[in-house]
């Protein structure tokens, strides 16, 4: 692991106002790390994506806390976006392309599968009736 | 979300500024399936050349615009997708259901 070079947690109400503001604010923080335009726009959409899981899903449109967790070193970003919602059953389910249980919000169910193609590494650790953990990380290879 | 009506063609031409993720999509679907129920046009153009970012709600959006423009007996298309939000779309399938028409503009480098 390359060294620690800065850190920060972020808390906010479960409102879907708060999806502009979460990954605007991330995005911020990545571009210490110098990243291409690519690479951020990659990183505001995974974690609008993440975000958006904990409103509609987690939350079910009521109030909750969402934290995020995130961590900067020499060419990587790691970001853990987490709730105490409801939590996902079946996580290999959730993750399938197209699976999703809010069809009548009109959600596509390709937020994980975003997630995985636009990030380098995604993990999603959920307990049902605890929270949702996800964690992703990606290279700043504009920094190698 | 600026919208136009032509009134002989019956087309309706939406110009999309804002980003478009979950909060800013279900505020647009609201106006946007009103002016399609009332002005039942024939083609509904969305341009997408203003929009800055999108998420997978873009692709709900546009899927559900689609089967409100049908209902209507209406078609949909879209215009000037950026590479970024393209991307998005082909990970979907969607460009197998809707019509995307090439970008007008060529994409500077």
């Amino acid at each position: 692991m390359d060294n620690l070079k800065n850190e920060m947690k972020l808390e906010f109400l479960s409102r879907s106002v708060n999806e502009a503001f979460a990954r605007v604010a991330v995005a911020s923080f990545a571009s210490q790390l110098d990243p291409t335009i690519e690479e951020l726009a990659d990183i505001k959409t995974s974690v609008s994506e993440a975000v958006t899981n904990s409103i509609i899903h987690a939350y079910d449109g009521k109030d909750g806390i969402i934290k995020i967790h995130s961590r900067l070193y020499d060419n990587e970003i790691e970001i853990e976006v987490i709730d105490t919602g409801m939590g996902i059953e079946n996580v290999e389910e959730a993750r399938t392309p197209l699976f999703t249980t809010k069809s009548n919000l009109e959600r596509s169910g390709m937020g994980f599968t975003i997630m995985e193609n636009f990030m380098d590494e995604l993990k999603v650790e959920s307990v049902s009736g605890l929270g949702t953990k996800v964690y992703m990380k990606k290279l700043i290879k504009s920094k190698e | 979300m600026k919208v136009n009506h032509y009134l002989e063609e019956k087309i309706l031409e939406v110009f999309i500024t804002e980003e478009i993720d979950h909060h800013t999509s279900s505020i647009m679907r609201t106006r946007l399936d009103y002016e399609i129920s009332r002005f039942r046009p024939k083609k509904v153009v969305i341009n997408l050349e203003g929009v800055k970012f999108m998420d997978s709600a873009g692709i709900g959006f546009l899927i559900g615009r689609y089967k409100v423009a049908k209902a209507f007996d209406g078609i949909l298309e879209i215009e000037n997708a950026s590479e970024k939000i393209m991307k998005i779309f082909e990970m979907s399938g969607l460009p197998k259901i809707i019509k995307f028409k090439e970008n007008k503009k060529e994409e500077v480098s």
